[in-house]
């Protein structure tokens, strides 16, 4: 405490030379929180844009071979079975799984038309009743499915407002009757994403990533009309929300388990040659496809760290520097402390708290100074920056650990002065 | 006793020359004396006054301060040594000039490891018996000399000392000040302290009960003031008269 009160005034007094002192230790740390800031900005757009807004969404997949099955597409898989309410009920048995909903997808060849307009390459899905509820749908106009549509076999559809916009400009299309596959179904309601999560994009690449599907629009019909769209009860899809966004890529594996110990014929081996069995689920890994761009963006900051870490040395040289004048200038002081009962442990310990102290606080306003320049390089390059407050603690206590490192032979040296030749030196 | 030496040398290095600053010194001082010590420059007197308050150590002999040898102490025991027996006084006050007064009278407390708590009031107490209750929180510059001196001396009774070591307590200071700082002294003296004093004027040594003089090293001549107003015969004639009066103090001249 003594100590600490000390190093304060001796710093305050030579206001100047102190601040010149820190100048290395306060470019070194802004520039690493400055770095660190803009990777942590980076790395959790990167999440963000592949996980959304936190809505904890994985979608549980059938893959034939290496490809997502889409129904109408002219292939077929054999020995999946059917998501019925028992199989429903193991999902949601699943720790981590806290909503689920099974659908189907299917491709519309022919195109969904609405008198002489038409939506081409569009998804149709077959959902049941909490799909909308799961996957984060609210509806804009109309209604949803009813029990009554379901058991009798009614011939509805809603569809999204991209869908909507496409086939009716402006007009509303509840009520009206759209054809697809040579069948006619009624629109009964409009849907639109609940918390549309705009992906922030750079380029064309990351558009494709985020974006890719869907530009057509999506129809929705009741997942009882599948025969009589395709013929066949095809294989299911699931979307489950994970309880939370830790447990996506376990959900979504577990289910997935589950799902692949019921198809007929199904190894966990990679199927070989001449194995008839090409279906299986497969959860969507958002956390490590995260993983994996970060640890890209990751890789070449950490050498800009290591070389903002030089300047820290740097600092460190000039703080030892100034320490050892500092020494001298008060070899007096040094001398009649000792003569008065002063151990070399007490003179030690001043000298180090003054160059922890003087490095501690380059290392705040180091921290003040690089989270304004991570703002700065934010503005002009438009990277996004996050604050890390473990950085901010790291670099601090790294900076008071540069003082006691530097400060060590001058305040050996303070300590182990002869008290005769001190108290003479003019 | 509270101090006796005897036979010590001190021989410093200069190169590969061994340069001999003190040559066989024998003295002793009883506790509450007064004692002078002069000589000329380079006699070696600061050398003395330094192995005296334990800030250097003898190349031989024996220190023995308060009944204790201290010639093989740690660098720490010395420390300890300094902080409790020895109160120093300095001729350029070495007060910290930053702090304030009473924080200058606090540092020996705080070597000693009494708490912040307890030091103020101590300081304070100190500061009011050298008659500077009312500058406790000036700082060094806005004191004048004698004022300084007179806290450098509350700085060197804080901690209750054995001894008072001074080294040229007047030489920084005006004659009214001098005076003012050598009546201090004298209040010490008669409370009960041990005071040892460097000095180079008569005029301040008349104030000990005892001089000692050096010369290149070595004790030339010891005895108490009132002989040194005298000059050879006239001291012959007193020494005389001292030991046909049975005077206690002649025996001070055989050590």
């Amino acid at each position: 405490m003594e100590n600490l009160r000390l190093s304060f005034q001796g710093i305050w007094s030579h206001k100047l030379r102190s601040f010149l002192t820190m100048l290395g230790i306060i470019i070194g740390i802004a520039a690493i929180i400055a770095i660190v800031s803009t990777i942590k900005g980076t790395n959790e757009q990167i999440k963000d844009n592949l996980i959304g807004a936190g809505d904890n969404v994985v979608h549980v997949q059938i893959y034939d071979g290496d490809w997502t099955y889409t129904s109408g597409n002219g292939s077929s898989l054999s020995g999946v079975p059917m998501i019925d309410d028992e199989l429903m009920t193991l999902i949601l048995d699943i720790d981590e799984v806290a909503k689920a909903s099974a659908y189907r997808t299917g491709y519309v060849m022919e195109g969904v038309y609405y008198q002489k307009n038409s939506a081409q390459g569009g998804t149709i899905y077959g959902i049941d009743d909490n799909y909308f509820d799961v996957e984060g749908y609210s509806l804009v106009s109309g209604r949803s499915f009813t029990e009554d549509d379901r058991s009798n076999n009614k011939k509805m559809i809603i569809m999204d407002e991209t869908a909507a916009e496409t086939l009716f400009n402006n007009e509303n299309p509840v009520g009206k009757s759209v054809e697809i596959n040579k069948e006619v179904f009624t629109v009964v309601g409009v849907v639109s994403e609940t918390d549309k999560f705009e992906p922030v994009v750079k380029d064309i690449n990351e558009w494709y990533t985020y974006y890719g599907q869907d530009s057509q629009g999506k129809f929705f019909v009741p997942d009882n009309m599948w025969p009589m769209l395709y013929g066949f009860d095809e294989p299911y899809n699931v979307v489950l929300k994970a309880t939370r966004t830790e447990d996506m890529t376990d959900a979504g594996k577990k289910t997935a388990e589950l799902l692949n110990s019921r198809i007929v014929g199904y190894s966990a081996e990679p199927s070989q040659e001449g194995t008839t069995q090409n279906a299986k689920y497969k959860g969507e890994d958002l956390m490590q496809k995260t993983k994996e761009l970060q640890d890209l963006s990751n890789a070449t900051s950490k050498q800009l760290i290591w070389i903002a870490g030089i300047s820290l040395i740097v600092g460190g040289i000039g703080v030892m520097n100034i320490m050892l004048v500092s020494v001298t200038e008060r070899t007096r002081e040094i001398g009649l402390k000792k003569a008065l009962g002063a151990r070399k442990k007490v003179i030690l310990g001043q000298f180090l708290t003054e160059a922890a102290v003087l490095t501690s606080l380059g290392g705040i306003l180091g921290v003040g100074a690089g989270i304004g320049l991570a703002y700065i390089v934010s503005d002009v390059a438009s990277v996004p920056v996050a604050i890390s407050g473990s950085a901010i603690a790291i670099s601090v206590v790294f900076s008071m650990v540069i003082g006691i490192i530097f400060g060590f032979i001058p305040s050996v040296k303070a300590a182990n002065l002869n008290p005769i030749d001190a108290l003479r030196y003019e | 006793m509270i101090l006796e030496m005897s036979n010590i040398y001190k021989t410093y290095l200069q190169g590969n020359m061994e340069v001999p600053v003190l040559k066989d010194i024998n003295f002793s001082v009883e506790e509450g004396e007064y004692v002078a010590i002069m000589g000329p420059s380079g006699s070696g007197k600061s050398t003395l006054m330094n192995i005296i308050g334990c800030l250097d150590q003898a190349t031989s002999g024996t220190y023995i301060l308060d009944g204790k040898a201290i010639e093989n102490y740690s660098d720490k025991e010395l420390a300890k040594v300094r902080n409790e027996y020895i109160g120093f006084v300095f001729q350029t006050f070495n007060l910290l000039p930053k702090q304030s007064a009473l924080d200058n009278v606090a540092l020996p407390l705080q070597y000693a490891g009494v708490p912040r708590r307890y030091r103020k009031e101590r300081c304070i107490e100190a500061l009011s018996l050298v008659g500077l209750e009312d500058r406790v929180n000036f700082k060094p510059t806005q004191l004048s000399g004698g004022q300084k001196q007179r806290v450098a001396i509350a700085r060197a009774m804080i901690n209750k000392p054995k001894i008072l070591l001074a080294d040229e307590p007047t030489g920084a200071l005006d004659s009214k000040s001098g005076v003012q700082v050598m009546e201090l002294f004298s209040e010490l003296h008669k409370q009960g302290i041990t005071i040892i004093m460097i000095t180079h004027s008569d005029e301040i040594a008349s104030y000990a009960d005892r001089v000692i003089k050096i010369v290149d090293g070595q004790i030339l001549d010891e005895h108490n003031h009132i002989a040194s107003q005298y000059d050879d015969i006239e001291r012959e004639k007193y020494e005389t008269d001292a030991q046909d009066y049975g005077d206690s103090d002649a025996s001070d001249k055989e050590v």
